[in-house]
């Protein structure tokens, strides 16, 4: 690091593989390039992210998707106003049952091929097979209320005619202690991103049964979050930082780096796990468990398609997730707050100046794109979807209140 | 009601830093303090002991799973919040950077609860100053051990007494703008791959 970089910048991550394009950002020398000395602290916990940017340890930092929202509609016991101005990929979990789960799965027409209606009809059948004969509910994990993780398994688990508050128990694990707890017998599945997936697999204990990407394509995941007042007085080390993550994603996504990539994330200061079980995050070519073996188009996209765009429809849908399960009521403030979370407009003026494609619009219809669609200003080439719900359900940002009436329970 | 009625619940990994806390505690006259350093059967545990104050390490990677049954779980009858006075900024931040978190269950005064966060700040603080001058302590004495053997293979490979062979290390260190230690270190391993018996 140059002793004379503009910009000092303070960023906090987890050790997931989706830390990817912050910590290559820092670590081959985008951050450099662009006049950051970009200094990265390993957490252990998401509350410890939460805790340390609204303190000012942490001016940004590698947080899960629906996060920000939750600090900024006060959810969180430190609240702050934290913003999204760059998303840090698209895809990248997988739902992980138990072997003894699998094989009652399987009695009722589950099958090694990831079709999530199949899985969670198959689920539904064992989960109400159990209640019959008076066996305690399956207990699933996910990493924090606040997450993708929780919403999609939630949304997948619905979908399928499963309550997912009254017909299974679903708890919080940390995700490195998520293979374990499987094997112990304390969980039954959980909802994780990669390796720990892979890792249950390959220590033979569970089974990979649906990916996210086939419960939403090209769904969002983790964010850069930033401390909305750090932001405001520093624009121009923002974008800066926005720059290097950008170009950080782009090298991310090439496929001639995937071994520099994982021979990084390896390294015991970010992810320390071994190489060979980072790769099925790289190239969607998963096992699933008992030799079968699976390749999944868009598993992961840390640049492809739009993936560092900042989608208010993003934000929004997060936001009626959590109308849905309770955590907020739906009022025209807290609707405001979410709309004003993820921020489009700081993505693009950041990336402006590189003539790069951007997306013309703040917001998506989610679930409209049923192919992959050329879009884009300037002139330049984008990319954009498949992006459909395995239910075939539409979420139109422009119509939120008849969105959330439809999915209120009973 | 005295400050012993409070019943006191806190969970670190780190048994030694945990029992430095749990004496604080002690020492300012509450009894009822219970230590927990692994997570498994926490639920159980806090449906037992009912805490009116939990006391957490912020390195530990279970911190998600415990504030989010502080919250949900049927084991916990009374919600637990995290101790969070927005008035009192500088007392979050010296927790955060202690490393250390205190959660109190519903309609416990913060005045209260004051005394125990700053308690276990303060003696958080002192675990890590005690750590660092241990790893201090402890290098030395490795640096010390280094040093030592480097002087023995000078004596007996130039022939010098301890004094000169010092010596020759201390100006070398100087002239190449190093650490006597890392001269030492070098001069060892150097001495190793050159004959294993010259080192000893």
């Amino acid at each position: 690091m140059s002793m004379t970089a503009a910009h000092q910048i303070t960023a906090g991550f987890m050790p997931l593989f989706d830390s990817a394009v912050l910590v290559a950002a820092g670590e081959m020398g985008f951050a450099a390039r662009e006049g950051i000395e970009l200094k990265l602290h390993r957490e252990t916990s998401w509350a410890n992210i939460r805790d340390r940017i609204a303190i000012g340890h942490f001016d940004v930092a590698h947080m899960l998707g629906p996060m920000p929202l939750a600090c900024s509609l006060g959810l969180t016991p430190l609240a702050s106003e934290t913003i999204v101005p760059f998303s840090l990929g698209l895809g990248g979990n997988c739902v992980t049952v138990s072997n003894a789960v699998w094989q009652g799965m399987e009695a009722h027409e589950a099958r090694p091929d990831l079709d999530p209606a199949r899985a969670g009809t198959a689920l539904g059948a064992l989960i109400r097979e159990r209640a019959a004969a008076g066996r305690e509910p399956l207990r699933f994990a996910v990493v924090h209320p606040h997450s993708g993780h929780n919403y999609e398994l939630r949304y997948w688990l619905a979908a399928c005619s499963i309550d997912p508050d009254r017909d299974v128990e679903i708890v919080i694990v940390p995700p490195p202690f998520m293979a374990d707890a499987l094997s112990a017998g304390r969980i039954d599945g959980y909802c994780v991103g990669e390796p720990w997936n892979s890792a249950a697999v390959a220590a033979s204990t569970g089974r990979i049964v649906t990916v996210k990407a086939l419960l939403w394509r090209n769904s969002p995941e983790k964010v850069i979050g930033v401390r909305r007042s750090w932001a405001e007085e520093n624009p121009d080390a923002l974008a800066a930082l926005l720059r290097a993550l950008h170009h950080s994603a782009r090298w991310c996504q090439d496929p001639a780096n995937r071994g520099a990539l994982a021979a990084l994330m390896a390294k015991s200061a970010f992810l320390g796990q071994p190489e060979a079980i980072q790769i099925p995050a790289l190239t969607g070519r998963l096992q699933l468990g008992g030799g079968a073996e699976r390749s999944v188009e868009d598993f992961f996209l840390p640049f492809d398609k739009a993936a560092n765009f900042p989608w208010k429809s993003h934000a929004l849908w997060f936001y009626t997730q959590m109308v849905r399960w309770g955590q907020l009521p739906h009022t025209p403030q807290n609707l405001a707050i979410a709309r004003d979370c993820y921020r489009p407009d700081l993505y693009r003026s950041a990336l402006k100046p590189l003539g790069v494609a951007l997306p013309g619009a703040n917001a998506k219809v989610e679930g409209a794109l049923q192919t992959a669609t050329p879009v884009g200003s300037a002139g330049a080439s984008l990319v954009l979807g498949p992006d459909g719900f395995f239910d075939g359900q539409i979420f139109d940002p422009d119509r939120i209140d008849a969105y959330i009436a439809d999915q209120k329970r009973d | 009601m005295s400050a012993g009625s409070l019943t006191i619940l806190v969970i670190d990994e780190n048994r030694i830093r945990a029992s430095i806390i749990e004496a604080g505690l002690r020492d300012a006259g509450h009894s009822h303090v219970t230590v927990v350093h692994d997570v498994a059967g926490i639920a159980k545990r806090i449906a037992e002991i009912e805490p009116d104050v939990i006391v957490i390490d912020l390195e530990n990677p279970n911190r998600d799973m415990l504030e989010n049954m502080f919250q949900l779980s049927r084991a916990v009858k009374r919600p637990i919040a995290m101790f969070v006075d927005r008035s009192d900024r500088a007392s979050i931040e010296a927790a955060v950077e202690a490393g250390v978190s205190a959660y109190v269950v519903d309609g416990l005064k913060k005045e209260r609860i004051k005394p125990i966060l700053d308690m276990a700040i303060s003696r958080f603080n002192a675990f890590s100053r005690m750590a660092r001058e241990l790893e201090e302590a402890r290098s030395e004495l490795e640096n010390r051990k280094v040093v030592d053997r480097a002087k023995g293979i000078l004596m007996k490979s130039r022939g010098l007494s301890e004094e000169a062979a010092y010596a020759l290390l201390r100006k070398t260190a100087m002239d190449q703008n190093r650490k006597i230690a890392d001269i030492a270190q070098s001069l060892v391993t150097a001495a190793g791959l050159l004959g294993p018996l010259e080192g000893e």
